[in-house]
């Protein structure tokens, strides 16, 4: 009898939960990593695009570290239709089959590669291409900028409209704005410190003109400019004292929280990305601040920037590809008379909302005259520098990330000599590299 | 076999049935799986190729292998000995019989049932080279020696000693395993011991120790278990490079990136089950190191 019931119940489950949805639409999911400000605005995009048309539905679900669980979902053969990713592990998504390239679809929306491409900022364009093939659309950009604490620099008697300009004037600015208690000596601020925020430093090397990857090899070690790098990384540790910058920068609190030890003050200078905006307003509204580009190391290597971005894909294996091709190419579009936020459209919505740049070149009246940003147009110049750098494309990048992010650190706590430090990681990441494409190339004699 | 009997055997079956099937499913399978993966190149995102026994020879040259190896293994022998040191000594004073015990033993058990990332983050403060409450007592306290303390967390030296000491504030549950044990230690004995004049070690020594010592075996193994995998809260502190300088890249945090950051889990599943083995191979060493001194008198 019991058995009969449950057997009912589990019937009755699998009949609903297989039954097409009433509205005659096709229903598409789509997990991004955003909550909060930034899943707000990505819910109004969707919003807008499942208003506007009556044909596909997008079910937008937060989802928390994305990248792992669309690895375990596509594993299964039921990913998502779209996913929301990272440049830092497009490309080995990309490597390990898990992903469609666009190509097809944007072919068949009348475009080019080189069309559909030169609508970009280049650094977001090179972003989404790989092996030939273009594999995702761009949602939220970012570059990256110098921001200054303009009281502090008044307060060291240096100009507040002034900022470094060169790598030179960032060392002098930063001493001149470096104050010690004067009874104990500890530190009480500094004017700048490589390893605040301890989010670019990875591509450092490239700032200093450096190169890490050729296309071919891994090229960390035997370049000048990657040794003068972490040289310096390690100047302002040996300047400032190990215990001392230890025990300072202990004391810092949260990215998010008003104890950013540049919202507080601690320091007067840091590399941040254009969504420091919004946490300035919530953390610290009325900071004094300035924008502008990385201080340049050597003269040619001026609006240095490090360009990221948020990502869509359709990962392999999604139940509806066409449906999902047309919600990412709504989002990867504009309109270019909006004159007002209701005629915002696609990414501009997004981007406005989030109060970023946009990644195309072309911008509406709207968004760019009455961007929320105060200094967003530096944050557009940065992206079409040709000194922007975006995270390397090489299926391997997220372990070479970490290796570079540990050469940092050994550097920064002079627990190794950069020389030595590098030797070892170009060593080990020319192994993960040679392994790397022995498995592609396994999978390749397998194909038929 | 009678009818009822019978009867009695079929609905048994059936309701273990079901844990069987989850047993199979979720435990066995994953496990014998993992080990076919051992010995493939396996991203999760595409089907295993054979590679025979490439990954296990990578590990002989893989230099981080060795330190996560090697830091998981001074983690474990300062954190093992020290906590079953701490839990034991705990579980005797609580079991003394002074006054308002029950609210003494709450106290102590508490820490274990506080989630892991709620610790670490506590922790993290209490350790903070700056502001943190240990080094506010420590530096009052080493100041007219000269000396600082270190900065802990931050300082690659200190990481790991300051991962011990926190581990410490989680002995509670061996510390109630202790303390039923010595619950059952029969009180004659003690008697007997007075009586012969032995004082409060000997009786410890002599009388306490040797009935316990199943308890002891038991908290020994279980320790080498939970230490050689500690990933949680390391995690949570120190992320998954494990900074400072990778002074804190524990065997489970290099197996973990490598698996799901590096997508090689083939790689990953062939140090899972080293790591198995190396269990296996010291909880067996134990056993045989302390097979004499183990008692089952009681």
């Amino acid at each position: 009898m019991h058995l009969r019931l449950l057997a009912s119940i589990l019937l009755l489950a699998l009949t609903l939960g297989c039954q097409p949805r009433g509205d005659g639409k096709v229903h598409i999911t789509y997990w991004e990593k955003w909550g909060a400000r930034e899943g707000a605005a990505m819910q109004a995009a969707v919003d807008q695009f499942n208003r506007l048309q009556d044909k596909i539905v997008v079910e937008y679900l937060p989802v928390s570290q994305v990248d792992r669980k669309l690895i375990v979902a596509t594993a299964g053969g039921d990913p998502p239709d779209v996913a929301g990713l990272w440049a830092n592990n497009l490309y080995s998504f990309i490597d390990r089959d898990a992903l469609l390239p666009l190509d097809d679809f944007i072919r068949a929306e009348g475009y080019t590669h080189e069309t559909w491409l030169g609508r970009y900022s280049p650094v977001y364009a090179d972003i989404t291409t790989y092996r030939d093939k273009i594999w995702c659309v761009v949602s939220a950009p970012s570059t990256t900028a110098l921001h200054w604490n303009k009281r502090l620099f008044r307060e060291a008697g240096l100009d507040p409209d002034r900022p470094p300009r060169t790598l030179a004037e960032l060392d002098e600015f930063a001493e001149k704005l470096t104050q010690r208690d004067p009874r104990t000596g500890r530190l009480t601020q500094i004017g700048f410190l490589p390893q605040e925020p301890g989010w670019f430093h990875r591509l450092f090397p490239e700032w200093f003109g450096g190169k890490l990857f050729d296309g071919t090899n891994i090229t960390f070690a035997g370049v000048p400019e990657n040794l003068e790098c972490y040289r310096w990384v390690a100047s302002y540790t040996e300047k400032f004292g190990l215990d001392q910058v230890r025990s300072f920068a202990s004391g810092f609190g949260a990215f998010a929280s008003p104890q950013n030890p540049f919202m507080s003050g601690k320091v007067a200078m840091v590399f941040q990305g254009v969504w420091m905006n919004n946490f300035i307003r919530q953390y610290s509204p009325g900071l004094e601040y300035g924008v502008a580009p990385w201080p340049a190391v050597r003269p040619g290597l001026e609006n240095f920037t490090f360009a990221d971005a948020d990502l869509l894909v359709i990962p392999r294996g999604a139940k509806h590809p066409k449906e999902a091709w047309e919600f990412i190419k709504f989002i990867a579009g504009m309109n270019p008379a909006a004159q007002s936020y209701d005629e915002l459209r696609g990414v501009e919505l997004l981007c406005y909302l989030q109060q970023k740049n946009s990644p195309l070149k072309q911008w509406s009246p709207f968004f760019e005259q009455q961007h929320p940003h105060p200094h967003i147009n530096l944050f557009r110049k940065l992206a079409e520098s040709p000194n922007a750098v975006h995270p390397l494309k090489i299926g391997i990048w997220q372990e070479y990330s970490r290796e570079l992010g540990n050469v940092f650190d050994v550097c920064a706590l002079l627990a190794q000599r950069p020389e030595d430090a590098i030797a070892a990681c170009q060593q080990r990441m020319a192994e993960s590299w040679a392994w790397h494409q022995r498995s592609i190339n396994r999978r390749q004699a397998k194909r038929p | 076999m009678t009818r009822a009997e019978r009867q009695n055997l079929k609905n048994g079956l059936l309701f273990c049935g079901l844990w069987f099937v989850g047993l199979a499913v979720f435990t066995v399978y994953p496990v014998l799986a993992s080990l076919y993966y051992s010995f493939c190149d396996y991203s999760v995102l595409q089907s295993p190729i054979w590679v025979g026994a490439e990954n296990y020879q990578r590990m002989a040259t893989d230099r981080l292998f060795w330190l996560s190896l090697k830091n998981t293994f001074l983690f474990a022998g300062l954190a093992l000995p020290l906590g079953m040191i701490v839990s034991l000594g705990l579980a005797l004073l609580l079991n003394t019989g002074v006054r308002g015990m029950p609210l003494f033993r709450t106290i102590f058990y508490l820490p274990s049932i506080v989630p892991v990332v709620a610790g670490a983050m506590l922790w993290m403060w209490i350790l903070n080279g700056q502001f943190g409450l240990l080094n506010w007592v420590l530096a009052p306290l080493l100041q007219p020696f000269g000396l600082k303390p270190p900065a802990w967390l931050a300082d690659p030296v200190w990481a790991k000693p300051a991962l011990v000491l926190m581990s410490l504030w989680g002995v509670g549950n061996s510390m109630v395993i202790y303390l039923a044990g010595l619950q059952n230690v029969p009180q004659e004995l003690y008697e007997s011991a007075e009586l012969d004049g032995a004082n409060w070690w000997r009786k410890l020594w002599h009388v306490t120790i040797p009935i316990i010592s199943p308890v002891i075996y038991f908290n020994l193994v279980m320790g080498i278990i939970g230490t050689l995998q500690v990933f949680a809260t390391v995690f949570v502190m120190f992320g998954p490079d494990g900074n400072p300088a990778r002074s804190t890249l524990f065997y489970t945090l290099y197996l973990f990136s490598t698996a799901f950051y590096d997508l090689r889990m083939g790689y990953a599943s062939a140090m899972a089950w080293v790591l198995f083995l190396l269990i296996v191979a010291l909880t067996l060493l134990a056993t045989k190191l302390t097979a004499k001194k183990v008692h089952y008198a009681s």
